[in-house]
């Protein structure tokens, strides 16, 4: 299952950021339509049905694939856009969709045998039985994996499973098993389930309280900063909250996902595939952040151990963790 | 309709000691009027070890006083070792194995089978397909608002479908535990810190504002999922289990005021008071039912 560079599958909110990333070096760009069936469904976000047309046919001069992620959960009673976004998908000759929910799998595998299945890291299949009963109901061909497995355990599954798999290699870290988190929807009504978003901007205030910026999303307060403390967006899991009478980053420290200094490991785990996150970002961060791993990729091809990238100046909080690919993380 | 609704009690979340999980479902078989009891370690598998044999004995009492016992998997089954107790709970179990992970699924392939409310069930094509998979039993996600529910049942053919009604509620689950974590621990080293919260590890806000529950590597709800008040409207869509989750406080009389909606008594005022006199520990809050944050208390 191993062989050759990691392909590197970078994210794209706009044909501008789609541009970029190919120019700096993707072998593939996933992306989302512009609607609930994609999980960074932000407004001026994500692409019309004309734009992923424009963008295959960029992509294709260039030899590089694009992913279309339909992977929130289809809503009861009104499945037509996600089933939609399927049957467009294919017959704009999307290389492969990205799929979360069994019904839309299902849909799928039924109406277009051809198309290349993904499954989604919103899937949250984080071992070889749950990864295999994917591959033989839907004929996945590629998992996504959650956030939430050693590197170790990445092995173990590759050497399991007939499957390739594709791991997170830098960006925002969901710390819950993604796919099965219900706290955004807990304190706004909108989830990445249902909403394909997560602690929307819409819903979240900033107050000037005792010298103090307060972060708040619904009615809860997420977060308080000091003055000259730099202020992160009040991503829930990634607030100050007080549990046996202390205040801290209870879930986590805001931090991104940077696994730049253990390629090396992961291409010996089998992986075949980096993700970075990041469709809700710019173009300038997309070029950054691709054209970097473009060179960590290709020098830890070549056998080399990848220098650390500095790409700290783009980093939540100026931190960067390997988050649960090292055991201490839990 | 009502004749044929029925209670069930979840499984216990949280991590007791065996004398207490022991009384507790002595207590259950002797007084509560539910149906169904689901039993088993969901939430970590370093607990199980401790509760087995209690565990074990619990389900022969509750089998003896009438009650249908479920065994329920792991809620987030990530390495081999609980891979392999799941195989073990669904090959020891006699009756219905509740999957809790899509993990239990392929493990369950050709009997009949039990959907957990940590699955996500959110449509007519995922519920068809679990269904003509032999999944007879469903307890939908706590997000899902009153119309997807509707039409979920609508298209759940001959399976029963079920919905909490009564108890915190799932929002989470992560490799990492924020029990040990709040305690300057890590997982593997975690000792068993969360026995010190039978109702889960209370999070405020910086304001003071009670907000969530840290049980281990799950996260609950703060408040109370309570919906007494919207029995009607479940009974006449056509749900026809009704899911009471565990806390340490006198289940059986939730049981009750549950089991008199369920058998046409509808004073609601009551039967809200009762409970919030119960469950004093949390405030109720029905909000995903109507469309809003979880949180929230529709009236």
């Amino acid at each position: 299952m191993t062989g050759g560079a990691l392909e590197l599958v970078c994210p794209a909110g706009t044909p501008a950021s789609l541009r970029a990333a190919v120019d700096a070096g993707a072998d593939a760009i996933y992306l989302g339509f512009r609607d609930e069936t994609n999980a960074r469904n932000f407004p001026g976000l994500n692409f019309s049905r004309d734009e992923l047309a424009e963008g295959i046919e960029y992509t294709g001069s260039k030899g590089v694939k694009v992913l279309v992620a339909i992977n929130t959960y289809p809503r009861a009673g009104n499945p037509g856009p996600w089933t939609k976004a399927v049957d467009d998908a294919a017959a704009l000759g999307a290389w492969a969709v990205i799929l979360a929910d069994i019904g839309l799998l299902d849909y799928a595998r039924r109406n277009h045998p051809d198309l290349r299945r993904h499954l989604s890291v919103q899937a949250s299949a984080a071992n070889a039985e749950a990864i295999r009963f994917y591959c033989d109901e839907f004929g996945v061909k590629r998992v996504v994996l959650p956030r939430v497995l050693t590197v170790e355990e990445i092995a173990r599954i590759n050497d399991a499973v007939e499957v390739q798999t594709e791991v997170f290699a830098f960006g925002g870290m969901c710390v819950m098993a993604e796919g099965r988190c219900l706290l955004s929807s807990y304190a706004t009504g909108e989830s990445p389930n249902m909403n394909g978003v997560c602690s929307p901007a819409e819903h979240v205030q900033y107050e000037e309280r005792d010298g103090q910026l307060v972060s708040r999303l619904g009615d809860f307060t997420i977060n308080k900063f000091r003055e000259g403390e730099p202020a992160g967006y009040p991503t829930l899991c990634k607030g100050r909250f007080r549990a046996r009478n202390r205040d801290s980053y209870l879930f986590e420290e805001p931090a991104s996902l940077d696994v730049s200094n253990i390629l090396p490991e992961l291409m010996d785990a089998g992986v075949t595939a980096l993700k970075i996150e990041g469709r809700q970002r710019g173009k300038a961060y997309v070029a950054q952040v691709v054209s970097t791993f473009r060179r960590a990729v290709d020098a830890a091809a070549r056998g080399e151990r990848p220098g650390a990238g500095d790409l700290s100046s783009i980093t939540e909080g100026g931190r960067q963790s390997t988050g649960a690919y090292e055991k201490g993380w839990r | 309709m009502s004749d044929a609704a029925k209670l069930t009690l979840g499984p216990l979340l949280f991590n007791w000691p065996a004398d207490w999980t022991a009384e507790f479902y002595s207590r259950i078989a002797e007084l509560a009027p539910v149906d169904t009891v689901c039993m088993g370690e969901v939430v970590c598998a370093k607990r199980e070890p401790l509760l087995g044999a209690t565990l074990a004995e619990a389900a022969g009492e509750l089998a003896d006083a009438g009650k249908e016992i479920v065994w329920s998997s792991y809620g987030l089954i990530a390495d081999e070792k609980e891979l392999a107790a799941t195989r073990d709970l669904v090959e020891s179990s006699d009756g219905l194995v509740e999957a809790n992970d899509i993990t239990a699924l392929p493990l369950l392939q050709g009997r009949p089978h039990a959907i957990g409310p940590l699955v996500n069930v959110y449509n007519e094509g995922t519920l068809q397909w679990l269904v003509s998979r032999g999944a007879t039993r469903i307890c939908l996600p706590p997000e899902l608002p009153r119309e997807a529910i509707a039409r979920l049942v609508e298209s759940a053919g001959d399976a029963e479908l079920e919905i909490q009604v009564f108890g915190r509620m799932p929002l989470a689950l992560s490799a990492r535990c924020y029990h040990a974590r709040a305690h300057g621990l890590h997982k593997d080293g975690c000792q068993y810190v969360c026995d010190k919260d039978p109702d889960g590890m209370p999070v405020d806000t910086l304001d003071g504002e009670e907000f969530l529950a840290v049980n281990g590597i799950q996260t609950l709800s703060h408040s109370i999922v309570e919906l007494s008040a919207e029995i009607d409207e479940l009974l006449e869509m056509g749900i026809t289990r009704f899911r009471l989750s565990p806390h340490r406080i006198d289940m059986a009389a939730i049981a009750h005021v549950w089991r008199g909606l369920l058998d046409g008594n509808r004073d609601l005022p009551r039967a809200r008071r009762i409970i919030e006199t119960v469950a004093a520990f949390a405030p109720p809050s029905n909000g995903y039912f109507h469309g809003r944050p979880g949180a929230e208390l529709v009236i």
